[in-house]
């Protein structure tokens, strides 16, 4: 019998036996968009891939971007936490378990874009029976389906031991299944000592050997595009910017997603701000190399100006692609700007009255007011006086320094939230890293040499899928977090005794998130509160 | 050895489609609905566009400049190393060629085509009733192989073959004949219907071949030389 904690067991394994209604209806509207999903498909299998918006030259579209997204965000996971546990990095314990889940479901639902790409899903086996080693989808092929494995693998590995303390320590409503399911995972683990060699052994190469393979899978992905010689797709520098994308969009996730497990299980105690600060200084790094990578692809386009690749580089600048392409910035500023910029404000700033929520929405107002207004299409005569008092230029100004109050109106509240702002900056991430696969896919696309220029707007079938996988995605999550504990209770354990035996040598450093000074009350904007 | 290539003079070519008409009833290619047409899934493996530079002249006596176009059958082409299945593959003969048995429809290669010569089923082909029961019944099959003028299954990719069922056709007459086959046995359907008689095929291997001497002609260029796949399909320059 393997003992556990009293307050791990009321906290980490009872809520995986009481499921509510909240949960059941989780999980019936999940089923619903899955179900249309699966209708869609099935008619798209039936009919052609004619329903989808592709053409030619659109011969890639929303499945493929798709696929990238997914498979980028599939980088939170075993990479982040590989790389932790090779740094021995203590903090990584408690985000593990949430970090190694988010690869292997994303991974799954990656490849299932790629059965919704091609037309003919029957023959996708002939991929490993006549594959032709030059072609980037089979390396592809073979270092998605290692990841996969891989992620399993190391996913698996930690949860025995929590499968043993499972097995033994089960509240006394446990269904018989449950009980057979954690014995045969347990796989006869008694935590004796030749075991736990074993097993750290085995974590430890695991760890090591994932690294290389994540890093493949992206950049395999990145040559998919790159190897062609389509304009905007031909550079060298693909690898390392999908990559970096990649964990940049996967740590975007797991924060979400760890977030999502603290509240809704109550894990504060496990998952404390100390996780988000630390992921948050890689994430602001992530942030940094992106923006230089971003920036130095699309300034040897421009400085170049091909005549091929220019007028791609144009669509995303101020053609076609503009929108998509300049909602990506902002939201890549603000996730930047939420993320670092509170850090470098005073704590006192926080008594001043003008940094109000209120405020920050009050300027976002009138700046999106002011967009909205330069944007206009055809100005409506009380806008055109406008227009015709106040220059397109000051209007322009007007804009920027009123998103600007907004931002700094809103730090010191941002400053008291660290879990709330990495959420913020996390949901900017994600969208904004889509998009960026949006405009990178898309554009080339339609901007081919011989054929004219077209437009590509996925169909209802492309739309359906797409929140199909996402819900496929939320589905696994959710039921595997109703069968593993989602922090990995043994090495919390042994991270405890760690800290205590270090503590016992030494005076261990006190954690900054709990010697604050009292905060000031928001809301009140009353002077001198 | 051979290297089948064909030369379209460019001086020559009146722009009347003939060739597309040719091809689309030599290889069964199926004609698709306005509406689809404007939807981009029309397949047209010899197609006749106006280039994109702008009309010359002034008017009324502008003018507009043409290309034909079939398929390149680069000498080193961007589709055949990306295809995963080796469904595409580039024979000994230098005829770049698709088989429709073992495609899996990922696109990779139309993607990867910089010519856009290669067309992909959005639908299962339809033909109209009349048309259907005169189909052009060649095709080259064998085990887990399907090509040429086929009909093909919806969700695979397909292009121009340099029509090689009708290489097929005089190489086993040939054989039957007991002999080697005469280059000027071959000819695609679009160099045989030509109005203009702007198309030349053959032999590029072989020096005194039409096609070889052609190639040396002062205005002979190639589509996107800058792409570096070499093709096979030669154009001759059209004067102002």
């Amino acid at each position: 019998m393997l003992k556990v904690d009293t307050k791990d067991k009321e906290t980490l394994f009872d809520p995986l036996f009481r499921a509510g209604f909240g949960f059941y209806t989780l999980i019936g509207v999940l089923l619903l968009v899955i179900a249309w999903g699966v209708f869609l498909y099935v008619r798209q299998i039936i009919l052609g891939l004619g329903v989808t918006a592709m053409d030619r030259p659109s011969y890639w579209g929303l499945y493929m971007v798709n696929f990238i997204f997914f498979i980028g965000i599939s980088h939170a996971g075993t990479l982040i936490s590989a790389i932790l546990r090779v740094t021995q990095a203590e903090w990584r314990r408690p985000i593990t378990r949430i970090a190694e889940a988010i690869t292997a479901f994303a991974l799954v639902v990656g490849t299932f874009q790629i059965l919704f790409d091609i037309g003919r899903p029957d023959r996708l086996l002939f991929v490993f029976f006549h594959g032709r080693l030059q072609s980037p989808l089979l390396w592809d092929a073979f270092s998605v389906t290692a990841y996969f494995l891989g992620s399993v693998t190391y996913l698996y590995l930690p949860i025995i031991p929590d499968a043993a303390l499972m097995r033994d320590n089960l509240p006394e409503n446990a269904p018989a299944w449950r009980r057979t399911l954690y014995r045969m995972l347990a796989l006869g683990w008694r935590g004796n000592r030749t075991q736990w060699i074993r097993l750290e052994r085995f974590i430890a190469v695991m760890a090591v050997l994932i690294i290389p393979v994540a890093v493949s899978v992206h950049t395999i992905i990145s040559w998919i595009l790159a190897t062609t010689v389509q304009p905007g797709w031909h550079s060298t520098v693909f690898g390392p910017y999908f990559v970096v994308g990649a964990i940049y969009s996967g740590i975007a996730a797991l924060f979400i997603a760890m977030t999502v497990m603290r509240r809704t299980m109550h894990l504060e105690e496990y998952i404390t701000e100390r996780q988000y600060r630390n992921l948050g200084l890689i994430f602001i790094t992530m942030s940094a190399i992106w923006f230089y990578f971003t920036y130095a692809e699309h300034l040897t386009q421009a400085a170049g100006q091909l005549a091929e690749e220019w007028p791609v580089l144009a669509a995303k600048l101020w053609g076609q692609y503009a929108g998509t392409f300049w909602v990506m910035v902002v939201l890549m500023i603000i996730a930047f700007w939420v993320m670092v910029i509170p850090q470098l404000t005073p704590r006192s700033w926080g008594r001043v009255p003008v940094f109000r929520p209120r405020f920050t929405f009050a300027s976002a107002l009138v700046s999106a007011a002011v967009v909205a207004l330069l944007l206009a299409p055809q100005a409506k005569p009380v806008v055109a006086d406008i227009s015709s008092v106040l220059p397109r230029g000051v209007l322009v100004v007007i804009a920027i320094a009123f998103a600007l109050l907004s931002g700094i109106s809103i730090l010191p509240w941002l400053k008291e939230r660290l879990v709330d702002s990495m959420v913020i900056a996390s949901a900017c991430v994600l969208v904004g890293m889509w998009l960026e696969r949006w405009n990178i896919v898309v554009p080339t696309m339609t901007h081919p040499r011989l054929i004219p220029y077209s437009a590509y707007g996925p169909s209802l079938t492309e739309w359906s899928l797409f929140a199909a996988s996402i819900a496929l995605f939320i589905l696994l999550f959710a039921i595997f977090f109703k069968l593993f504990p989602p922090v990995s209770v043994w090495e919390v354990m042994e991270g405890r005794i760690i800290d205590q035996t270090q503590s016992a040598a030494k005076v261990p450093l006190p954690e900054p998130s709990e010697q604050r000074r009292p905060v000031p009350s928001f809301g009140s904007g009353r002077a001198g509160d | 050895m051979t290297r089948w290539s064909m030369v379209i003079d460019l001086e020559k070519c009146v722009a009347c489609q003939g060739c597309s008409i040719a091809c689309r009833f030599e290889n069964n290619t199926p004609a698709v609905s306005p509406d689809l047409a404007q939807d981009g899934r029309e397949i047209r493996w010899n197609d006749v566009f106006p280039t994109p530079q702008e009309e010359h002249g002034e008017y009324p006596n502008t003018k507009t400049h043409y290309m034909t176009r079939p398929c390149m059958h680069c000498e080193n082409p961007p589709c055949i190393k990306v295809c995963p299945v080796q469904a595409t593959y580039i024979d000994e003969e230098g005829l770049v060629r698709q088989n429709y048995a073992r495609c899996i429809g990922c696109r990779f290669c139309t993607v990867a085509c910089p010519y856009g010569v290669r067309y992909f089923n959005w639908y299962a082909p339809e033909f109209d009733p009349d048309l259907a029961q005169h189909l052009n019944p060649d095709r080259i099959e064998g085990k887990g192989d399907l090509e040429g003028p086929a009909v093909r299954p919806k969700g695979v990719v397909e292009k121009c073959t340099y029509c090689i069922h009708r290489l097929k056709k005089a190489r086993a007459q040939a054989e039957a004949e007991g002999r080697e086959i005469r280059s000027d046995e071959y000819i695609p359907a679009c160099v045989q219907t030509c109005t203009g008689k702007a198309r030349f095929f053959g032999d590029l291997d072989d020096p005194e071949s039409t096609v070889s001497k052609l190639a040396k002609s002062e205005r002979a260029f190639r589509l996107l030389e800058e792409v570096g796949t070499h093709p096979k399909t030669i154009y001759l320059e059209e004067g102002e």
